[in-house]
């Protein structure tokens, strides 16, 4: 533990890279606190044709490392270090980390969300051998091997007709028997010739010796469950998951108010306890992009700026 | 950190003798990307007690499936040609790094 900081921003996605800005710029004194790696699940998107101003062939990582930049050229400061505990009442805010313990007058919650998981025994296990929630970073290692994508929205239909770059075979496990993705998604998906489906189904099991070869697999509406095994020529398959974010609010449970694991803030950002804001997924709001987050994190920072004149 | 493919990775990490670090990235891989300053940073700072090495898995693909590796970013710690403990994407953080890093100087 060393200074006092004005703002201890947790989270280097967009919304805390944009309060990191608004908040250097303020000339507040400023701590961004990631756990791994900046850019949050953003940099997990190779196109980003929807955040206004972004560049023709913008990728997560570019935007995020000019973000990035940027925060850093207004002078504030990063630290990688896991949070696990935080101390939010009282003047002095306190956060432990696994590294060191850190102190400010005012806090920005932006740690986001992060991939939901299917919840299935083996998961885990088999999380990098096999199964994915990342379809550029693995992709790649399932040439001309059968992969399976989870789920129906556009992530997990766009990544499907990402993966057939590289796969023999996609299979769509749905528990729905019609996809949610937009039309225009959903007629590429159907069109192309390595995609196939597997309706009103949902994944209960993952496992194989070293590496992910058996799931089993339940009909939601007869209950019937089947296994479904790798060809014994490639001795193992992937499964990508893309079914929605959970936001990283355990650290604040039963500390600030929520809603379905989402924090509550009014539209200045503030959580019910003063000098405490959240911004980005992490916030219970109607639409999580990279646009609504970076806006939530220059209203943080901007409110973190009056409360601390005040 | 020292670069290493699929014809070095054999003289450098599994026939080291000591305990070598492997950061596997890949190209299409951003999380891998955003991890690796993290990654220099600990090698500045432990580089002259554990030997740290990247290899990039779209160039040798075969050789990490070999490895067990089918998800990126991984970070691992090989000995006498063993992978002895390794760090799997989320579980892939600078403090865990550093933790594991720890165990083995």
């Amino acid at each position: 533990m060393s200074k006092l900081y004005d703002v201890i921003i947790i989270g280097a996605g967009p919304a805390g890279l944009s309060a990191g800005l608004y908040a250097g710029r303020a000339r507040l004194n400023t701590l961004i606190i990631e756990k791994a790696r900046e850019g949050g699940q953003i940099v997990n998107t190779a196109d980003i044709a929807n955040y206004p101003g972004s560049v023709e062939g913008e990728s997560g990582a570019s935007l995020i490392e000019r973000m990035k930049n940027q925060a850093k050229q207004f002078g504030a400061e990063t630290v990688y270090d896991t949070i696990i505990d935080a101390e939010l009442s009282g003047e002095i805010k306190t956060i432990k980390g696994l590294a060191d313990t850190y102190q400010a007058k005012t806090l920005i919650l932006a740690n986001g969300a992060q991939p939901a998981l299917i919840g299935c025994p083996g998961e885990k296990e088999f999380t990098g051998r096999g199964v994915s929630y990342c379809a550029t970073c693995d992709g790649a290692f399932f040439e001309d091997l059968e992969v399976y994508v989870v789920g129906g929205g556009d992530a997990a239909v766009e990544e499907a007709i990402f993966l057939t770059r590289y796969a023999r075979k996609v299979t769509i496990i749905h528990r729905r028997n019609e996809l949610r993705a937009s039309k225009s998604i959903q007629e590429k998906a159907m069109e192309n010739p390595k995609i196939e489906f597997m309706w009103d189904s949902v994944v209960k099991g993952l496992s194989g010796e070293e590496l992910l070869d058996t799931m089993i697999v339940e009909n939601v509406k007869t209950g019937e469950r089947r296994e479904v095994k790798a060809d014994a020529g490639d001795g193992m398959f992937g499964v990508f998951v893309f079914i929605g974010f959970k936001p990283q609010t355990q650290l604040y449970e039963g500390k600030l108010e929520m809603e379905n694991h989402y924090i509550l803030t009014d539209d200045n950002m503030r959580t019910g306890i003063p000098g405490v804001f959240a911004a980005g997924d992490i916030r219970a709001k109607s639409l999580r992009q990279v646009v609504t987050a970076t806006a939530d994190g220059a209203i943080a920072a901007t409110q973190a700026e009056k409360y601390l004149a005040e | 950190m020292l670069t290493v493919d699929k014809e070095t990775f054999e003289a450098e990490v599994l026939q080291a003798g000591d305990y070598v670090l492997v950061d596997f990235f890949g190209d299409g891989c951003a999380p891998c990307a955003s991890l690796m300053p993290a990654v220099e940073a600990l090698s500045e700072k432990y580089g002259d007690k554990i030997k740290f090495t990247k290899l990039n898995t779209t160039q040798a693909r075969r050789l990490a499936i070999g490895q067990k590796i089918l998800g990126l970013p991984v970070i691992a710690i090989y000995k006498d040609g063993v992978k002895v403990e390794e760090l799997v994407k989320e579980d892939a953080t600078a403090a865990n790094i550093e933790s594991m890093i720890k165990k083995y100087i």
